[in-house]
């Protein structure tokens, strides 16, 4: 058939107007079918069995009286199990995690370490097989504690250099009309969406292929291929729809114990997390334990500055939660020093958990940063204010954007901020001390090769295929919205599929790139779409197909500082007999680039700055010493914030335009939460004059700041963050 | 896949939406897991399994109950209602359609168990229930209003990671109104559906 020329109709019009997701009907009818969810014909059922000792090794795994139960089918360990390839770099740069390589040898290196799959006809059986199944250890004797000062911590890379060092710091110190020195601490945090991990693992036609829930599915197929030994182009990873990620959803034992009972089997094989698994399984923010020491002149204008953040790992992978990183973007000084260090405990491994790095880091420096105003006289946003950096602090690269000003005056003039009274302890209503509060925000905004498919069809309609992931971000649609606008059509003559490695590689639905990785990889396929379909207006019954790939355009990106910023305001409410804290309103206003769906990016920064407060009032999950585990590994134990807990929230967001990016986007998925807890912290010290220094700010600890004569200098009773 | 009745299984009749299921059943499957892994309503979700985030909400002779803490056998002979029976055909429920509109949700995982209980909850506040946050409790103060935060409060079982909270309250709140619109319309329709 023939269409008009698509340029004819000069259609530029839906990226910025709000939209409803193209998915949502699936999502509120219960039609959207998530990794559990697919039905298969003669699917069996994997259960993990996990250590119930926090470091040994395993004695004996007693299969026999297992197997002999209804419905069991086999029973895998590192007896049996195939060895695995382990000794590989991952699509991310790094090597995986051994916990995902699982049953490779009869170590223990943590509580909650899987020891067994059982795999069984129905998931009651498998189940109950399970918890039958007796494995039996030689205990080692374990350290799960992190300290600030343990003698095994070390400098560790990641992804960014170690420590930065510029300038005398101790002679700028001494030089300093004022100075802060404080630590802080921050517990360990669960991702905790809603839908557990699951996978199921199938072998059709020669291919392996996983249905799984997961932020990347090319990433994934990477990964089990080279774990496995296999050709790439033999294994399909596919992943429609996910019940939240946060950065928990990469390679984890569900899916690699699913192939090999597949493989074993010879027939389908799902592997779900159980709440409690997910605890040791799936990853976690660690815990740090963080020092600032920042000097200033009277006016406020930094000399020294100095953050330490330290955090665990586990003795079988380092993974870094590098909370100093966030002061080599925001704030110079003529002394400049930043480290990242780790150290190794024998509990499971941490990993990547919405803004790592920032969401802790920015709670110190934040909260510190108020200290410093609080110190000078100086208010805390003018403080920020004469503190901006004209060039990176520590690479004094040029900032692509840095409208972090802009965010402050705008969020001041909504929130009211100046009629506020300086003076901490003095506002009260009712049984309540009120109290304001603020702090800054940034993240990088990067992207990663991907590659897309752009097909103008037949029926004037048009299809794109990329390897994208929407995790709840709203990815599919955003991606519908770019891709109308670049092919000059509406919206709804476009249907993005995504969610498939046959696909082609892309970047994950991560590091707040996704959305901007895989729209310009749609921008420039249906760029050229529409070149060749001005050249060639007849379309053949298959299509025209483009597919793009941006591994060279981003690779010629100039070296800038590229970061989305924000300025939180909190107001809070706290009852000092009681020690509740109550946040009322919260306001974020945010420079992130071009924001492609309102709706949806809204949703988003309200959704991180809600993680805010629930990381500074909430989260804390607690290891006991003496076993090694948790307590409670449930969401009864581990509170996430509720309902009732979270207050209406305003997101907004000041121009602001990377002119690198065709599509001038930068990413909002984590953003909302840098900051956020600091300004709770910031708000509640306005209420009460108690600086609160570790997270989270329970009840307890503020009782026993009002009972303390001098509470702000006081050390935690309670150690902070790993040891209750 | 079954086993045939015995002392650890049972056939029995589920009246789902309004249409009953036959089956034989593990005396251990809860509702939760008869409804995704044997009658494939995969529409209830399966957050925790153990009664603490919601996901698996759906409503058992209208009240609301989370399916994973219910055995399958003992929901025999009740009116089960899931997500997958809310709407009228294509017209989604005015909860389903606020929560569409207004972004109640993200990832869309809890989104099942946040709208079984939203329609709940403005049923229980119609038929005058209080909230801990409800001022006067007393016998004849009548429904309070369903502001922000007594929808906040009863919605409160229901857990969001994705942070949708705002706009969850929103839904609710839009849905609710629509439905106090119709209220006295729906009860003559089901009135004359019962005479009839």
């Amino acid at each position: 058939m023939t269409i008009t020329s698509p340029g004819a109709a000069a259609l530029r019009g839906a990226v910025g107007v709000a939209h409803t997701r193209v998915e949502g009907r699936d999502k509120v009818t219960g039609a959207a079918r998530y990794a559990g969810e697919i039905p298969f014909a003669e699917l069996a059922h994997g259960w993990l069995a996990l250590s119930t000792v926090t470091r040994g090794r395993i004695r004996s795994v007693e299969t026999a009286a297992v197997l002999d139960m209804p419905g069991v089918l086999t029973v895998l360990h590192h007896g049996n199990a195939p060895r695995l390839n382990t000794d590989y770099i991952g699509m991310l740069g790094v090597p995986p995690d051994p916990t995902a390589a699982v049953f490779q040898n009869d170590r223990v290196p943590y509580a909650g370490w899987p020891v067994a799959l059982v795999v069984a006809e129905t998931p009651e059986q498998a189940r109950e097989a399970a918890e039958a199944l007796v494995v039996t250890y030689d205990e080692e004797p374990h350290d799960t504690a992190l300290v600030a000062d343990h003698p095994g911590a070390y400098p560790a890379e990641g992804h960014m250099p170690a420590e930065t060092e510029k300038g005398d710091l101790e002679g700028q110190l001494a030089a300093s009309a004022v100075v802060v020195d404080a630590r802080y601490t921050t517990p360990e945090q669960q991702h905790s969406m809603i839908e557990p991990h699951a996978a199921t693992a199938l072998w059709d036609g020669g291919r392996l292929e996983v249905v799984d829930s997961n932020q990347g599915t090319t990433w994934i197929q990477g990964e089990l291929a080279k774990m496995f030994s296999l050709d790439e182009s033999s294994v399909r990873v596919r992943s429609e729809h996910i019940g939240g990620g946060f950065g928990s959803k990469g390679l984890r034992a569900h899916q690699v114990s699913a192939v090999m009972a597949a493989t074993a089997l010879q027939r389908p094989v799902r592997v779900v997390m159980t709440r409690r698994q997910m605890f040791s399984l799936a990853g976690y923010r660690s815990p740090t334990t963080q020092r600032v020491r920042l000097g200033a002149d009277l006016d406020g204008r930094l000399r020294a500055l100095e953050h330490h953040s330290l955090n665990q790992t586990s003795t079988v992978y380092e993974f870094i939660e590098p909370g100093a990183g966030v002061a080599r973007v925001m704030y110079d000084a003529d002394a400049h020093r930043t480290a990242n260090h780790v150290v190794r405990l024998d509990v499971p491994s941490p990993t990547w958990m919405r803004a790592p790095g920032e969401a802790p880091g920015s709670f110190a420096i934040e909260s510190a940063l108020d200290e410093l105003a609080e110190r000078c006289g100086v208010d805390p946003i003018e403080l920020r204010l004469r503190n901006e950096p004209e060039t990176g602090p520590v690479s004094g690269l040029p900032f692509s954007s840095r409208n972090l000003p802009a965010c402050f005056r705008e969020g001041a003039r909504r929130f009211g901020w100046a009629d506020r009274d300086p003076r901490p302890g003095v506002r009260r209503d009712g049984r309540w001390l009120l109290g304001t509060g603020t702090a800054a925000a940034s993240f990088g905004a990067g992207a990663g090769p991907s590659t897309a498919k752009v097909t103008a069809e037949a029926d004037g309609s048009f299809s794109v295929r990329i390897a994208a992931a929407d995790i709840g971000t709203g990815a599919r649609t955003a991606l519908t919205l770019i891709a109308a606008d670049a092919l000059e059509t509406t919206p709804d003559r476009v249907r993005v599929r995504i969610g498939d490695s046959d696909f082609g590689p892309a970047m994950i639905a991560g590091g707040s790139m996704g959305t901007r990785s895989w729209a310009w990889a749609i921008t420039a396929a249906a760029g050229e779409l529409r070149e060749r379909l001005a050249l060639t207006p007849d379309i053949p019954p298959e299509g025209i197909t483009v597919r793009s790939d941006t591994t060279e355009a981003i690779r010629a990106l100039a070296r800038k500082e590229r970061h989305s910023f924000g300025a939180q305001f909190a107001e809070v409410a706290v009852d000092t007999a009681t020690g509740e804290i109550r946040v009322r309103r919260m306001l974020g206003i945010f420079a992130a680039g071009r924001i492609v769906n309102p709706l949806t990016a809204r949703n988003q920064l309200v959704g991180g700055m809600t993680w805010g407060i629930s990381m500074a009032l909430h989260e804390e999950a607690v290891r006991d010493r003496e076993t090694g585990r948790h307590y409670s590994p449930d969401l009864a134990g581990y509170h996430v914030a509720t309902n009732a807990d979270v207050p209406d929230i305003e997101a907004d967001w000041v121009d602001d335009h990377d002119p690198d990016d065709p599509v001038g986007i930068k990413g909002v998925g984590e953003i909302g939460i840098v900051g956020a807890a600091a300004a709770v912290a910031n708000a509640v010290w306005h209420a009460t004059g108690v600086r609160h220094r570790n997270l989270p700010i329970r009840p307890d600890r503020v009782l026993t700041a009002a009972s303390t004569p001098d509470p702000a200098e006081a050390a935690p009773s309670d150690g902070g963050a790993a040891d209750a | 896949m079954a086993p045939a009745t015995s002392s650890t299984s049972s056939a029995i009749t589920l009246n789902i939406n309004g249409e009953k299921h036959q089956l034989t059943i593990d005396h251990r499957t809860t509702l939760l897991d008869a409804l995704r892994e044997r009658l494939d309503l995969t529409g209830t979700k399966k957050g925790c399994d153990q009664g603490q985030c919601g996901a698996c909400t759906v409503l058992v002779d209208s009240r609301r109950v989370v399916s994973c803490l219910n055995l399958a056998v003992a929901a025999e002979g009740r009116e089960i209602t899931t997500i997958e029976g809310m709407a009228e055909g294509d017209e989604l429920h005015p909860v389903q359609q606020a929560f569409l509109d207004l972004d109640g949700y993200q990832c869309g995982y809890c989104t099942p168990g946040q709208i079984c209980s939203a329609v709940a909850v403005i049923e229980e506040h119609a038929a005058g229930w209080p909230s801990a946050v409800t001022d006067d409790v007393g016998p004849e103060a009548g429904p309070p209003p369903l502001t922000p935060d007594e929808i906040r409060e009863r919605m409160s079982g229901n857990l969001c990671r994705c942070g949708a909270y705002v706009s969850i309250v929103q839904a609710v709140s839009r849905a609710a109104g629509a439905y106090e619109a119709t209220r006295d319309e729906r009860r003559t329709a089901a009135a004359k559906e019962a005479a009839a």
